[in-house]
C-alpha cells in the first residue's frame, strides 16, 4: 500500500516535471498551454470557485454510481432469472452501448432539465453496461461441482442464484464497480458540458472560453485527483466485498 | 438415520457424442454395502455416479435408475467429489450447513457441531477453506455430507489428491463415519477399493465385471498380507483390460 503511494507519487512528479520541461523548451504563451507553477496558482487563486463547482460534480457523480450500480445489479440478477429478460433486453444493452453518450446527453437534458438529475441519468447510463455485463458474466461463470452439489442438496433455483451464484460473482461485479468509478466522472462531465450552470465540466468550459487556460486545467486537475480517490475506494471496497478471493499479479510469470 | 438404506440398479445405454459409452448395462448397488467402482480413466466410472444422482453428463442416457424399494432415489442421494467443492466465501460451519440453507430450512446448530467435532474440525469451524490443509477441506465436505444425512451416498475418488497418510486416515474415517448406507465410491486405486469395499465392479470398455477375490470384512488392514494380495490380484485384473 504504502509502496504503491509512493510509486504514484514519482510518477506524478516525473510526468510534473515533463509537462514542465516541454513549456520551458517549446516557450509557448500560457494561454495556450500554462506551466504546472501557473496552474497551481490558479488552482489556490480560484479554491474557493473549484471547492464550489466540485462539490456539485461529485455529488453527481456519487449518486450516478450508487444508482448505477444498483439498477446494474439489479438487471444482471433480472438477466439471470428470467429467459424472456435475457432474449429481449441483451440485444438491447448492446444496441444502446454502441450509441454513443455525447449523443443522447443533449436530449436528457431536454427531458430532465439543467439540474443534478440530467447529469445522474448520463452517469447511470456511462456506467449501466459494464456493471451490468461483468456482473452478468460473474452469475454465469459459477463453479458447475458447485452447482451439482447444490442440485443433489435439493436447492431451489433461487436459493442457488442467492447463495451460490450472487457470492461467487461478487468478484466480478467488483471489477465491474471498479469500471464504473472511472468512468463515473467522464458522465457526470459530458452531462454537464451539455448544459448547466455549475460543476467542473462547466467551469472548465467557462474558463476554456474566456481564455482561462490555467483555471481550465486546475479544474481538470481537481476532477482526475477526485478519479484517482475514487478508483482507490471503490477498489478498496470490491476487496472487502470478496476478501475470499485470492488475488494474484503477474510477478510469478 | 431415519430410514433403511435402499440398494440400487443402473440399466440402459448411454451415448456420448454420437458413440455408445455403455451399451444394455446393468448395475446393481447392494443396500446398505460399500460398492467401489474400479477401472480406467475415460471408461465411464463418474458417469455412472452422475447417471445415479441424475446430474448432467453431457450425454443421452436412455434407461433407468431405480431404489430396491421403489422410491425416488435422487432425493435419497449426496455427492461427493475429488475437489471439496466447498464455498470459498463460507466457513467450515456455514459449509456443513450449506444444504439446509439452500432448502431454506433451519440449521440444527448443536448437530452441525457435533458432525464438525466427529470429523476432527473443531478448532476450525471458523476457518475459510483457503486457510485449511486439502485433507481438513475433505473432512468438511464429509461432515457436510454427514450433515445432509441421506442414505445413499455417491463418492467420487473424493481421496485421490490427498496424500498417503492423509488418504488412508480419511478411508477410515469416512468407512465409520457413513456406516449403515449404500455407498458407491469411484476409485482408480485398487488399493483404496480393496480396503473399503464390500463389493468392487470393474468398470471396462467391455462392460461391467464383478471382482471376486475379496474377503473378510472392511475396513481392511492396509498393510495385511491377504489385503495386498486382493490388491494385486485387482491390478492384475486391470492390467488385462483391453485398451
Amino acid at each position: 500500500m504504502k509502496r504503491r503511494v509512493i510509486d504514484g507519487l514519482l510518477s506524478a512528479c516525473a510526468a510534473l516535471s515533463l509537462w514542465q520541461i516541454v513549456v520551458w523548451l517549446t516557450g509557448v504563451p500560457s494561454f495556450i498551454l500554462p506551466g504546472p507553477v501557473g496552474v497551481l496558482r490558479s488552482l489556490i487563486d480560484n479554491h474557493a470557485l473549484i471547492a464550489e463547482n466540485a462539490g456539485t460534480t461529485i455529488v453527481e457523480v456519487l449518486l450516478g454510481l450508487v444508482l448505477g450500480a444498483a439498477i446494474g445489479g439489479a438487471t444482471a440478477l433480472h438477466l439471470m432469472i428470467s429467459p424472456m429478460a435475457r432474449r429481449l433486453l441483451l440485444p438491447l444493452m448492446v444496441f444502446s452501448q454502441a450509441i454513443p453518450i455525447f449523443a443522447l446527453a443533449p436530449i436528457l437534458t431536454l427531458w430532465l432539465g439543467y439540474g443534478m438529475i440530467s447529469k445522474i441519468a448520463v452517469t447511470v447510463l456511462m456506467i449501466f453496461f459494464p456493471v451490468v455485463s461483468t456482473f452478468y458474466d460473474g452469475l454465469r461463470r459459477t463453479d458447475p461441482g458447485l452447482l451439482d452439489l447444490a442440485r443433489t442438496m435439493g436447492a431451489t433455483p433461487m436459493s442457488t442464484l442467492l447463495r451460490l451464484r450472487l457470492p461467487a460473482a461478487l468478484p466480478a461485479f467488483g471489477s465491474g464497480l471498479r469500471l464504473a468509478a472511472v468512468y463515473a466522472p467522464i458522465g457526470a462531465v459530458i452531462g454537464e458540458w451539455v448544459g448547466a450552470s455549475k460543476g467542473l465540466g462547466y467551469l472548465m468550459l467557462l474558463a476554456n472560453g474566456r481564455g482561462k487556460v490555467d483555471l481550465m486545467f486546475a479544474a481538470l486537475f481537481v476532477l482526475a485527483a477526485f478519479t484517482v480517490l475514487l478508483h482507490a475506494s471503490t477498489s478498496m471496497a470490491a476487496r472487502r466485498m470478496a476478501s475470499w478471493a485470492k488475488e494474484t499479479d503477474g510477478s510469478g510469470i | 438415520m431415519r430410514e433403511a438404506p435402499p440398494g440400487l440398479q443402473l440399466r440402459g445405454d448411454f451415448h456420448h457424442a454420437g458413440q455408445p459409452l455403455f451399451r444394455d448395462i446393468s448395475l446393481g448397488i447392494e443396500a446398505g454395502k460399500w460398492t467401489c467402482l474400479v477401472g480406467p480413466s475415460g471408461v465411464g466410472k463418474s458417469t455412472l455416479l452422475r447417471l445415479i444422482a441424475d446430474l448432467d453428463t453431457g450425454g443421452e442416457f436412455s434407461g433407468t435408475v431405480t431404489a430396491g424399494d421403489e422410491r425416488p432415489v435422487v432425493p435419497r442421494v449426496a455427492y461427493m467429489a475429488q475437489t471439496d467443492l466447498l464455498a470459498p466465501w463460507l466457513d467450515v460451519y456455514e459449509n456443513v450447513v450449506l444444504g439446509v440453507r439452500l432448502r431454506g430450512e433451519a440449521p440444527d446448530r448443536t448437530r452441525a457441531e457435533r458432525l464438525i467435532a466427529r470429523v476432527g474440525l473443531e478448532p476450525h469451524r471458523h476457518k475459510r477453506p483457503a486457510s485449511l490443509s486439502g485433507g481438513m477441506r475433505q473432512r468438511a465436505a464429509l461432515a457436510r455430507m454427514l450433515m445432509e444425512d441421506r442414505p445413499v451416498a455417491l463418492l467420487d475418488e473424493p481421496f485421490a489428491a490427498l496424500d498417503a497418510r492423509t488418504r488412508s486416515e480419511m478411508q477410515e474415517l469416512a468407512h465409520e463415519t457413513l456406516r449403515g448406507r449404500t455407498v458407491v465410491l469411484v476409485t482408480h486405486d485398487p488399493a483404496e477399493a480393496v480396503r473399503l469395499a464390500d463389493h468392487i465392479i470393474i468398470v471396462s470398455a467391455a462392460g461391467l465385471s464383478r471382482y471376486e477375490g475379496l474377503a473378510g470384512d472392511a475396513i481392511r488392514a492396509a498393510e495385511a498380507t491377504e489385503t495386498l494380495a486382493m490388491q494385486s490380484g485387482l491390478l492384475r485384473i486391470l492390467r488385462e483390460l483391453p485398451q
